[in-house]
This record gives structure tokens, sequence and C-alpha cells, in this order.
């Protein structure tokens, strides 16, 4: 079986500006890859590229096994959950609406949505009673990402985008939701891009993490290599770590 | 008040009326398509925007006269000139309601798969609403004073008692044309106000 996604010498300019150097990256069934870089290391835009929000400028994407290029970009994306900082939900829709998108999308019965719905709040641990008609202003930021989430799973697409989805939280809700994202993929078993600057959640999600710096990898490694790699960038993350730790 | 001036009263409210719902309907079928074509062109905005602004700026009386000679007396010209005046508001608060969209929620709208029609109508319309029936009521308020002008050049209204009450010094006619407008326009101001409340999203 071919991997989920294959990211080939992929480059990507914006405005003449080189964003993306030569990626390569490949995402097997089940993983989940957290891209890991300051602010402006590219790793947004990496991640936009996958599911075609953002041009690249030369290299290749192969998503189960096809090109990018012969995909029909609305099929690819419904095929791609996204959840975003803020999870970016419809502010007119219901919690129910929301997480109902992409089957309503995809032509499904409306029992059937409903049954969805109801099973997805559940797996991300809002009770489908009292959440399903709420409007995303009647929720907390954990709640909405949650929403966002379940959002991202309706309609059990193989591969989920996720662009620093905790970030906004405070650290106790992110803590929780670290947890749930754990137990999502023991229960779920999905595969994932995860993009983040925060290395300790890189430390705490990632099968593999993929550093980058100044849009180009700098290491591509699981959690227990990349303590013992020390490459520049990593070494400047565990820094931020050690003296995060000595300041308390 | 004699019993003929009421029925008249009752009469020119009507043909106020009627011009008034005309032109902000006329106005409105041009308005909207115009606004969401906008909103995806940058460019061709700035140029729609500064023609209504500048329609905007002609006093209304001026553009009854020079519209008089293409399109001649009554109530076509009035409403021609009447929609002109209508545009501006209405694309603009379209423009302003789409534009106005979390860049986010449109984001996660393409990003799940939506098409760009899906995104118009499933999400920026509804999210533009309360911003377009603001833009139908500052419209509809505007129209409602600027056509009792239209009386001028004959299109009829209840701009007829104002030329009456101002050529005779007739401060009965006056009152009679002036306070039916002034009501019609307060009532169309908190109806339009009240839908607007009931269409914000929840």
């Amino acid at each position: 079986m071919p991997p989920i996604l294959e990211i080939r010498d992929l480059s990507c300019e914006l405005g003449g500006r080189p964003i993306l150097r030569h990626i390569d990256l490949t995402v097997e069934e089940g993983e989940t890859v957290v891209l890991l870089g300051r602010s402006g290391s590219g790793k947004t835009t990496l991640l936009k590229t996958v599911n075609g929000l953002v041009p690249a400028s030369s290299g290749e994407i192969r998503f189960e096994g096809r090109a990018a290029a012969d995909w029909d970009a609305v099929a690819m994306r419904r095929r791609m959950g996204y959840v975003i900082q803020d999870a970016g939900l419809f502010p007119h829709w219901t919690v129910e609406a929301n997480i109902g998108l992409v089957p309503r999308l995809a032509k499904w019965e409306p029992a059937r949505v409903a049954a969805r719905v109801e099973t997805l709040l559940e797996t991300v641990g809002l009770p489908p009673g009292e959440f399903r008609h709420r409007y995303p202003r009647q929720l907390s930021g954990g709640q909405r990402q949650r929403v966002g989430i379940a959002r991202a799973l309706g309609a059990d697409p193989p591969l989920l985008l996720f662009d620093e989805p905790f970030a906004s939280l405070d650290p106790i809700t992110r803590y929780e939701l670290q947890r749930q994202f754990l137990d999502l993929r023991r229960t779920v078993r999905k595969t994932a891009l995860f993009v983040t600057h925060d290395v300790r959640e890189a430390l705490l999600l990632a099968t593999r993490i993929a550093v980058l710096r100044d849009g180009a990898l700098e290491l591509v490694a699981t959690p227990p290599e990349c303590l013992k790699a020390r490459t520049p960038e990593v070494r400047a993350f565990l820094a931020s770590l050690e003296d995060s730790g000595r300041a308390n | 008040m004699n019993p003929s001036l009421g029925a008249e009263i009752v009469s020119l409210s009507l043909q106020h009326l009627r011009l008034v719902g005309i032109t902000i309907a006329i106005a409105a079928a041009l308005a909207l398509p115009a606004a969401v074509v906008l909103a995806r062109r940058p460019a061709a905005r700035r140029w729609v925007l500064g023609f209504t602004n500048i329609a905007q700026t002609v006093p209304s009386l001026a553009l009854f006269g020079f519209l008089l000679p293409f399109i001649g007396i009554g109530e076509h010209t009035a409403i021609v000139a009447l929609t002109l005046y209508a545009l501006l508001p209405i694309v603009r608060n379209t423009l302003t309601g789409i534009l106005g969209v979390d860049p986010a929620v449109r984001e996660s709208a393409l990003a799940m798969g939506m098409t760009p029609r899906q995104i118009l109508w499933q999400v920026e319309l509804p999210l533009a609403v309360p911003s377009i029936v603001a833009g139908m009521r500052i419209a509809t308020v505007t129209t409602i004073g600027t056509a009792t002008i239209a009386a001028f050049i004959g299109a009829g209204g209840l701009g007829v008692f104002l030329v009456r009450g101002i050529a005779m010094m007739d401060k009965q006619a006056l009152l009679a044309g002036a306070l039916p407008a002034a009501a019609m326009a307060l009532a169309a101001d908190e109806g339009l106000e009240w839908i607007e409340r009931k269409l914000s999203p929840a």
C-alpha cells in the first residue's frame, strides 16, 4: 500500500521569496508527523501546500498514491480534515451543522449525518444533548476546538491536517486536548500532519518530528531520536524548554 | 381637515410608497449581484465605488433636471435618479459584509472542500445579511426623503403637497406632505432595524 502522503522535492516561493526549499517527507498510515519550527519557518505554508491552499512552485505531492495534480481539489480536500487555531467554525451554524458539514457536502442521508454528529460529539467529549444545538459563540475556546476536531473528522478522512490547533488555549485546556488527541489516535487510528511551534507538544504527540528551519527540513526523526540528535534548531528548541524549567 | 385632503394624503402616500418600493427593488437587484462580483475583484471595486460615490454627490434636483431631456417628465425619470442614489449604500454595505467575513472561516470553508459557490451562498452571504439589510435601510430612508423632490418633475408622491405648499404659501399642504413622509421614514427605519436584528447570526 502506498503512503498516505508523499512530498517530493517540494519548493514554494511567494512573491519571489523562497518559503519552502526542497522538502521531502513521507507520512505513513497511522503516523502523527509533527512539523516543528519557529514563526516564519514555513511550517504552515508546507501544511497548506498539502491541501492546495498554497500552490507549490515545484516538486510533487502524492496523496493516497495519486499525484495532487490529478486530484480534483474539492474532492481531495474532503478527504483531508483541517483544524486551525481558533477552529474557524461557522458562527451562523450550530455545533451540529458545523460538524455535519463534510458529510452533507458528500450528500449523506440526513439521518446518517445526525448519527455521525452524535458519535463525533461523544468522541471529542462533548455530551450531544447539551451541545448539539449551541452556536460557536456559546462555547469556550477549548469546546470550540473540540468541535473543530469533530468537524475535521466528519466524513472520516484518511488524513488530518492541524495548524497550531491548541496554540491559543490556556495551558490546562491545551494539555487536556493534547491528552484527548492521544486517546483519539488510539481509538480512531488517524493519520495526521500537525504544525506547532511548541516543542513540548511535538515531543508529546508526534510519532515523528519534522524540524523546519528557514523553509528546509533540518531533521525528521522520532521524538527520542530528536532528543539525541542535537542539530542546531533542535538544540535551540530544547534550550527554550530548559530555561522555562529553570525559571520555575 | 376636510375629507378630500385625507383621501389625497392616502393616495399620494401610496404613490410615494410605490416610488420608493420600485426604486429599492431595482437598486437591490442591481447592487447585490454587483457587490458579489466586486468582492472578488479589487481593481473593479475602485471604479464602481467611485462611480456610485460621484452619483451620490450630485444634488438630487440637478440630477432630475439632467435626466429630463433623456427620459422625459414623470415617474420613470424619478425612479432612475432615485435608483442611482440608492445603489451606493447597498453596494457598499454588501461589500463590507462579504469582505468582513472572518478569513479563518473562509479558509476553513475552502479547506473542508466547499466550492466557491457554496462558500458564497452558505457562508459569505448569510454572514453578510445584517450588513446588507443595514444598507437597504439607509437606502430606503434616504429614498423616502429624496422622493419628495420627484414631484418637481411630475412623478407624484407626497412631494406634490410640498410643491403646492411652497407655491401657495400653504402651511397645511406643507405639513400634509412633510408629516407622512417623516412618519414613513421613521417606520421604515424602525422596521428594517428590527429585521436587521432578527437576521443577525445568533
